[in-house]
C-alpha cells in the first residue's frame, strides 16, 4: 500500500508546483502590474466595432453528436484496459467476450459511418 | 500526521469546496470549472485508497469526456441569465421541499446504520498482492461476463439513439462523393463546339 502511494509522490510534487507557479502568477499580475483601467480600455472590443451580439448563441447539434460518440469510444477504451493489463491471465471465456464487446461495438461504429453521422456536413 | 493524511484532507477539503462552489456560483461555466476540481481531487481520494485504475477513470471519462461535454452545453446553449433567474424564485419552494426530504433520507439511513459482522474483514484490498487493474480485468470478463455485454449494449444503444435523435443532413449543400469523383472520365466532361464566325450556339 505504502509503495504503491510512494510512486505517486512524484506527481503529488508536481501537482504542489504546478499549484504555487499558477498562484504566484496570479498574485503577481495582482500586485505589480500597473492598473489604471478607464471605461474604453476596458469594455469588450471587436475588431474596432462595438460587440455586436451576446457571445452565447445556439450552435449547431452536429458538435454535440461528435462529442457523445466522443465519450461512448472513450468508454470502451475504459473497458479494454483491463483487460490488456490481465490479457496472460485470462480465461478463454474473457477472452472472447471482449471480442463480442467489440464486435457490438463495432456494429454501432459501422451504423453511424453509414449513416454518415462522422461526414461533418 | 504522515503524508498520507495531509494529503487526505487536502484533497477532501477541494473535493467538498469544488462541490459547494460548483452549486453556489453563479456563472455556469464556472461551476463546471469547479467540478472538474471536484472530480480530479475525488481521482486522488482513489489513489489514496489504492483504487488506482478507478481514479485514472476519472480522469478520462469525467474530467476529459463528460465535465468537457457539459462545459459544452453550458457555453453553446442560448441561457438567459435574467430569466433563470426569475425563474429560480418560482421554483425555490419545491427545491427546499426537495431538499428537506434528501435530508431526511440521509438521516433515516445514517441513523439506522450498522455493520455487518463479515464486513471489517472485507475492508481490506481483496486482491492481496495481484494489482487492482489486473483483478478487475481477471472478474469482469469472466465472473461478470452477463453485466459486461450488458454494458456494451447499452454504448450501442446510446450510439443509435444519439445519432437518431440528433442527425440531420442539410440537402442544400454539394457533398463529396468519392467514388464518383474518382470514376469521372476526363474526355466525356468536355465538348468541343466549332463555333461558325458570327452565328453562335
Amino acid at each position: 500500500m505504502d509503495e504503491l502511494l510512494r510512486e505517486y509522490l512524484p506527481i503529488i510534487i508536481f501537482l504542489g508546483l504546478a499549484i504555487g507557479i499558477g498562484l504566484v502568477l496570479i498574485l503577481a499580475a495582482a500586485i505589480i502590474a500597473v492598473s489604471n483601467p478607464d471605461p474604453e480600455k476596458v469594455s469588450a472590443y471587436e475588431c474596432g466595432f462595438n460587440a455586436f451580439d451576446d457571445a452565447r448563441m445556439k450552435f449547431d447539434v452536429r458538435f454535440y453528436l461528435v462529442a457523445i460518440l466522443f465519450i461512448i469510444f472513450d468508454l470502451e477504451i475504459a473497458f479494454l484496459f483491463p483487460w490488456a493489463v490481465a490479457f496472460a491471465d485470462i480465461s478463454m471465456i474473457g477472452f472472447w467476450s471482449m471480442i463480442v464487446f467489440l464486435g457490438v461495438l463495432t456494429i454501432g461504429f459501422a451504423y453511424e459511418w453509414k449513416k454518415g453521422a462522422l461526414e461533418w456536413v | 500526521m504522515t503524508p498520507i493524511v495531509i494529503a487526505f484532507y487536502l484533497f477532501a477539503v477541494s473535493t467538498i469546496t469544488g462541490g459547494l462552489m460548483t452549486v453556489v456560483s453563479r456563472n455556469p461555466v464556472h461551476s463546471v470549472l469547479w467540478l472538474i476540481l471536484s472530480f480530479l481531487s475525488s481521482a486522488g481520494l482513489f489513489v489514496l485508497l489504492g483504487a488506482e485504475f478507478v481514479a485514472m477513470l476519472l480522469i478520462i471519462v469525467y474530467v476529459g469526456a463528460v465535465a468537457v461535454l457539459f462545459l459544452f452545453v453550458v457555453m453553446m446553449l442560448d441561457v438567459d441569465f435574467a430569466e433563470l433567474k426569475a425563474e429560480m424564485t418560482r421554483y425555490m419552494p419545491l427545491a427546499l421541499l426537495i431538499g428537506v426530504v434528501i435530508l431526511m433520507q440521509f438521516a433515516l439511513a445514517f441513523g439506522a446504520w450498522d455493520y455487518s459482522d463479515g464486513a471489517a474483514d472485507r475492508i481490506a484490498s481483496p486482491a492481496g498482492e495481484i494489482h487492482n487493474t489486473k483483478a478487475l480485468g481477471l472478474l469482469i470478463y469472466d465472473k461478470y461476463i452477463m453485466l459486461f455485454q450488458l454494458s456494451g449494449l447499452i454504448l450501442l444503444v446510446a450510439m443509435i439513439g444519439a445519432i437518431v435523435l440528433t442527425l440531420r443532413h442539410r440537402t442544400d449543400i454539394k457533398r463529396q462523393d468519392i467514388v464518383g469523383q474518382m470514376m469521372r472520365d476526363p474526355a466525356k466532361q468536355m465538348e468541343l463546339k466549332d463555333v461558325k464566325p458570327g452565328q453562335g450556339l
